[in-house]
């Protein structure tokens, strides 16, 4: 019992921050109809960026989210308008998918050849330590900071996309996107602002999966294929399933590393995607799309 | 590739000289260029066209971009090694190559109830499901040691050919499945099954509207597909010798088979094979010269991202189709030419 419950709160903890890297995926798909194959290589690069910021200028790796943030978000930027914006509209869904694709091989090419393959981890002077809870139930610092500090973020997240304008203009591009144009959306501008914030949110979830676990530039594929199941169980498009999901998944996979074994857990990921495909093809939270049967 | 609705016959006289010709490329190559390195390269062009060319029915025809297909390649290549382990007595070596239909049978079954779970989806879903199932049988090759050895890796039984001619067995095995991927390629071109995956790749709602048995269609193109797939894993295995995790079931295998349809031209007959001819020596020599470093990852996403931005429908129908446009433009000046009247209005 007590270590199923030590499981339970290292899922909480570790899922908050899967809920902010799927956060962004599923905010790009809502907005752009594209499935962002390479959100696990930006979060990977933004650890790397913290690596770097840390051990060359002794930045406080949950500091440099302030700079790696906005560095980021202008990243993506320029992806969307390098790589995405020029796309037909005719099959800009099947090539989206290809060119993120690519992106992730280029941003993966990119850091082997700048940081060669080797594992690297951040450890600073807080890294290993842990404090004790109730009945003898360790927390990891980091993994502490790091749930507070995403849930933080997707506050702000919720805020930019309820309260501001910009956010109104997302949002309704997300419900309708021809609508959201004939009433003065600028749709393009929405588009490469959405993926932009889609990216950035990668930043903070790169910062602390770094502290969290050692990576390499190859990292990403783990990275991709759980974000991607944390995704489709929430329902493709909503931000609020993403969250839900990736806690709840974040729980399911530590519970079942604890009780069964840690080299199988990754595949509770799949167990869950396999099951929502054949109950519950839209997710928790999705809408059906036209005619998916 | 056209389609047109009309009944069109399936062997023409020209079709049947343009597949001897390639037939007789194909048998020539290894007799024209007698060398190893050059043997070894044409091989792995030739496998590699033949998982082009077998993606191309899903992924070009039907519009249902799998990225997956390494799963299957991997799947086959350890079916192989199941199959042959070290210490399997090989009596004329070419046992391993009898094998491969019924490796590509098992990947044809296993590809069913799979199609039939990741085709209850759209495209851009499906690509999720199935580059997870990529994942899901890497994860599966590390962990399920007794079967695949896990990251030790497994050992295929190596036959016990003329080191002189050690590659031709298996690239003329090679070339005979290239041969029976293109023939189905050209039979779904011209049959109702292409026609249905056409449809379905511009609009699956109407195309199912008006009677296309949509998940029948894919099923089927992905089953096919994925089981040439799987016999070239196999083949792959047996000439490696030494299959890993990583390398068995590597996202790259999907990348290049899907970088070289979308080079030659996805959704056409010849683009596959076009590309494989292309990218497959580009490969090697950039092996050669940039070697161990992660240069060529580098160089893959600048190919690819390349290719989708300035060349989006791939080499062969830009090509037809600037030549279509000339053709048209002179037949315009011509027709100019012989009409006085036009010519007095230009002068």
């Amino acid at each position: 019992m007590h270590v199923l419950i030590q499981g339970l709160i290292m899922g909480v903890l570790t899922g908050g921050v899967y809920a902010l890297m799927a956060s962004g995926q599923t905010l790009i798909f809502g907005v752009m109809k594209v499935v962002n194959l390479a959100q696990g290589a930006f979060v990977i690069a933004s650890a790397y960026l913290t690596f770097s910021l840390f051990t060359q200028f002794g930045i406080d790796p949950f500091v440099s989210i302030l700079i790696t943030t906005p560095l980021m978000f202008g990243i993506g930027m320029l992806a969307h308008w390098v790589f995405l914006r020029p796309l037909r509209k005719e099959d800009a869904v099947e090539l989206s998918i290809l060119v993120t694709f690519a992106l992730a091989l280029l941003v993966e090419g990119l850091l082997s050849v700048t940081y060669r393959t080797t594992y690297r981890s951040i450890n600073n002077t807080y890294s290993n330590k842990a404090f004790l809870l109730g009945d003898g139930f360790s927390i990891p610092y980091v993994r502490l900071y790091g749930f507070f500090i995403s849930i933080a973020l997707l506050l702000v997240l919720y805020f930019v996309l309820q309260k501001t304008k910009f956010g109104r203009a997302i949002r309704a591009t997300v419900q309708n996107p021809q609508s959201a144009t004939l009433l003065g959306v600028d749709s393009t501008r929405v588009k490469a602002y959405g993926f932009g914030l889609g990216i950035a949110t990668s930043a903070a979830s790169g910062s602390i999966f770094g502290l969290l676990y050692p990576f390499n530039s190859g990292s990403h594929y783990d990275l991709i294929s759980r974000l991607l199941s944390v995704v489709i169980l929430g329902g493709l498009g909503s931000i609020g399933g993403a969250v839900f999901a990736g806690i709840l998944i974040g729980v399911v996979s530590s519970v079942a590393a604890v009780v069964w074994s840690p080299t199988w857990s990754e595949m509770t990921f799949f167990i869950v995607l396999l099951l929502v495909l054949l109950f519950r093809p839209q997710g928790m939270f999705g809408r059906l799309e036209r005619g998916a049967a | 590739m056209k389609l047109s609705t009309e009944p069109t016959k399936l062997v023409t006289r020209n079709g049947l000289i343009r597949g001897g010709v390639f037939i007789a490329l194909l048998a020539a190559l290894p007799g024209i260029f007698p060398q190893h390195w050059l043997w070894n390269l044409m091989f792995f062009t030739i496998l590699y066209a033949t998982m082009a060319v077998s993606w191309n029915y899903i992924g070009g025809f039907g519009g249902y971009p799998s990225l997956g297909h390494a799963a299957f390649f991997g799947i086959g290549a350890y079916t192989e090694a199941l199959f042959f382990k070290t210490d399997h007595v090989l009596h004329s070596g070419y046992e391993p190559f009898f094998m491969l239909p019924v490796i590509g049978l098992i990947c044809a079954l296993l590809a069913i109830p799979i199609g039939m779970v990741a085709m209850r989806t759209r495209a851009d879903v499906f690509a999720i499901v199935t580059i997870t199932l990529l994942f899901v049988t890497q994860t599966l090759a590390f962990n399920l040691r007794n079967l695949t050895g896990g990251a030790q890796g497994a050992a295929v039984v190596q036959p016990k050919f003329d080191v002189k001619f050690f590659e031709l067995p298996f690239y003329y095995t090679a070339a005979i499945m290239l041969l029976f991927a293109f023939a189905l390629s050209y039979y779904y071109s011209k049959s109702k099954i292409g026609l249905s995956l056409t449809a379905i790749r511009a609009d699956e709602d109407k195309a199912k509207g008006v009677g296309v048995r949509t998940l029948q269609v894919k099923v089927i193109a992905f089953s096919t597909s994925v089981a040439f797939t799987g016999m070239a894993g196999a083949t792959w295995a047996f000439y490696i010798g030494f299959i890993y995790p990583q390398f068995a079931v590597d996202p790259l295998i999907t990348i290049t088979m899907v970088l070289m349809t979308f080079l030659g031209g996805r959704a056409t007959l010849w683009g596959p094979v076009l590309g494989a001819v292309i990218l497959m020596p580009a490969q090697q020599l950039l092996a050669y010269y940039v070697g161990g470093s992660q240069l060529y990852l580098l160089a893959y996403a600048a190919i690819f991202l390349i290719t989708i931005l300035l060349l989006p429908r791939g080499i062969l129908p830009t090509v037809t189709n600037k030549r279509r446009l000339k053709a048209l433009a002179l037949k315009s000046v011509a027709a100019k030419a012989s009409d006085p009247l036009a010519e007095g209005q230009s002068a």
